[in-house]
């Protein structure tokens, strides 16, 4: 990999950002007005409920944590999509520049802007509303990892899908982690769900870090085996998806799509 | 002269049995040719001919169906990265990104290509294509033919040893089409590169290129020297050689000339 060629990437994408209010205004507005809703509908839950439950850390953590997620796929997404809305495949292609190096511009720059949007949403929920990060102690840093991982993965396969069938499939990119969601039981336990849907949730890694987030504030511990597992199935689906994005990549040369991409398909 | 007879014997691309099929329509049709160092080879053809196919399936873009394209010795399916390292394009249907001014795709697109001294290199390149005043502008506002000469310029960075030009002229007044038929000569004649050049203007193609190959229905029917061309074929001049191959290809024949 040619350390020279993902900065091109990650450089084109600063170059976009630097320039732009639109590009910049999101990378921290909407997780802002997140955690301030959130942030405040904790605070009423706190007083309204008998049990003496603190809410924050259940539910403006979670947002939190979720948000982190969501920012660092589309922060992938997002990326590819400006190759697509400036009609750049054939430019970038016609290049030396490897699939491998094209997608780790697009990790790297997802790194970046995440983490803008990691730093305004822990700065709020503190000072705010008086979150506090040391409660999860250091397992922080592997639901960090795991969200971080599965969004990379989840990044790359909704790239590689609107690759195959066309700009306007960027559509199906947007509910992606809404779809999700209720999986992953973001803001409720798994044994919550049906069974059915508890089988799909052991397939999510964010689930494992949500119950170990619980489990943490309920007293117990979060299980140090189980985040290393699901950090592993993050990991694998990150080669997963970097394996359907070449797929797709190749079906993309082989037909001739990536030099008419705009047709959204060539047959 | 004798130089470049020299230099012509070094092949940096060599077409070989190429062809690309889309189901039963074959878009290019068991092709064969090499582009020497300093030489500029026109690819000339009506519109569906094969042309950008040809193109396409040079710059890795598009996967051949059969045959072997070879850049500097470097095959394109294998050695996709090395091959292209060495490779440039600039087309009409692939300007540069609207969004970022012609400074920074330079910039972008000399890292991609490892250019060494990169910023000097964009500076001559500016200058060389009078893009100086418009080195911030955003390439999007730029007039065609402004965007043309940006394109022009991110082909020269890697000073490339296959140039591929897919119409390059096209949207450009005649006094600056003329300016940029002159650098493109002096770069096949100054580096050890080779040109790949295709257009519909055959005073152009006539006055720039070394030897051009005629394609229709993706195969080539005639290639030849263009000054020379015609007149083996009973033709006045090139461009009615071209709508005879465009109209009658059939009363040609495959009859390439050595």
């Amino acid at each position: 990999m040619n350390l020279n060629r993902v900065s091109a990437v990650v450089l084109r994408q600063f170059y976009l950002i630097r320039g732009s209010f639109s590009r910049v205004v999101p990378l921290f507005a909407w997780v802002a007005i997140d955690i301030v809703l959130w942030g405040f509908i904790t605070k009423y839950l706190n007083t309204v409920t008998v049990s003496g439950l603190n809410f924050v850390p259940i539910l403006l953590g979670a947002v939190l944590l979720w948000d982190f997620f969501i920012r660092v796929m589309q922060g992938v997404t997002m990326a590819f999509f400006e190759d697509v809305w400036s009609r750049n495949f054939l430019n970038f292609f016609a290049t030396p520049l490897s699939i491998s190096e094209y997608l780790g511009g697009l990790v790297l720059s997802s790194i970046i802007t995440s983490s803008i949007g990691l730093v305004v949403m822990l700065v709020l929920a503190t000072l705010v509303f008086g979150l506090s990060f040391f409660i999860y102690g250091i397992a922080i840093f592997p639901f960090l990892l795991v969200l971080f991982l599965f969004g990379i993965a989840l990044g790359i396969f909704a790239s590689a899908m609107v690759l195959r069938l066309g700009p306007s499939a960027e559509w199906f990119v947007w509910p992606v982690p809404a779809l999700l969601s209720p999986f992953a039981g973001v803001f409720y336990p798994l044994s919550t769900l049906p069974e059915w849907m508890q089988y799909i949730s052991r397939l999510l890694p964010p689930a494992y870090v949500f119950e170990g987030m619980r489990s943490i504030i309920s007293g117990g511990s979060a299980s140090g085996s189980v985040l290393l597992m699901s950090a592993g199935l993050a990991a694998l689906y990150i080669l997963l998806a970097g394996l359907f994005f070449a797929r797709t990549f190749r079906h993309a040369v082989r037909t001739g799509l990536i030099a008419r991409y705009s047709a959204e398909s060539v047959a | 002269m004798e130089k470049t007879k020299a230099y012509r014997t070094m092949k940096v691309l060599s077409v070989s049995g190429l062809c690309k099929r889309y189901g039963d329509t074959l878009a290019v049709d068991d092709i064969s040719f090499e582009v020497g160092a300093n030489e500029i080879v026109g690819l000339l053809g009506p519109n569906g001919a094969g042309k950008t196919t040809t193109i396409n399936m040079i710059l890795g873009v598009l996967e051949p169906s059969c045959g072997t394209i070879l850049i500097e010795g470097s095959d394109i399916r294998s050695r996709r990265s090395q091959a292209l390292a060495r490779t440039n394009f600039a087309a009409v249907y692939a300007p540069l990104p609207g969004n970022l001014t012609v400074y920074q795709n330079l910039r972008v697109f000399g890292l991609i290509y490892a250019v060494k001294n990169l910023s000097s290199r964009i500076e001559e390149l500016l200058a060389q294509f009078d893009l100086t005043t418009f080195r911030n502008v955003k390439c999007g506002v730029l007039s065609s033919g402004e965007q043309t000469r940006a394109s022009l310029a991110k082909a020269m960075l890697n000073r490339p040893d296959l140039l591929l030009l897919d119409e390059p002229t096209a949207s450009l007044d005649p006094a600056t089409a003329r300016e940029i038929r002159r650098k493109i000569r002096m770069f096949a004649s100054e580096s050890t590169g080779g040109v790949l050049w295709t257009s519909h203007n055959m005073y152009e193609v006539e006055e720039v290129c070394d030897r051009v190959l005629f394609l229709s229905h993706g195969k080539i029917l005639l290639e030849g020297d263009p000054k020379s061309l015609p007149a083996k074929h009973g033709k006045e001049n090139l461009e009615e050689l071209f709508i005879t191959v465009a109209r009658e290809p059939l009363t040609l024949g495959n009859r390439r000339l050595p």
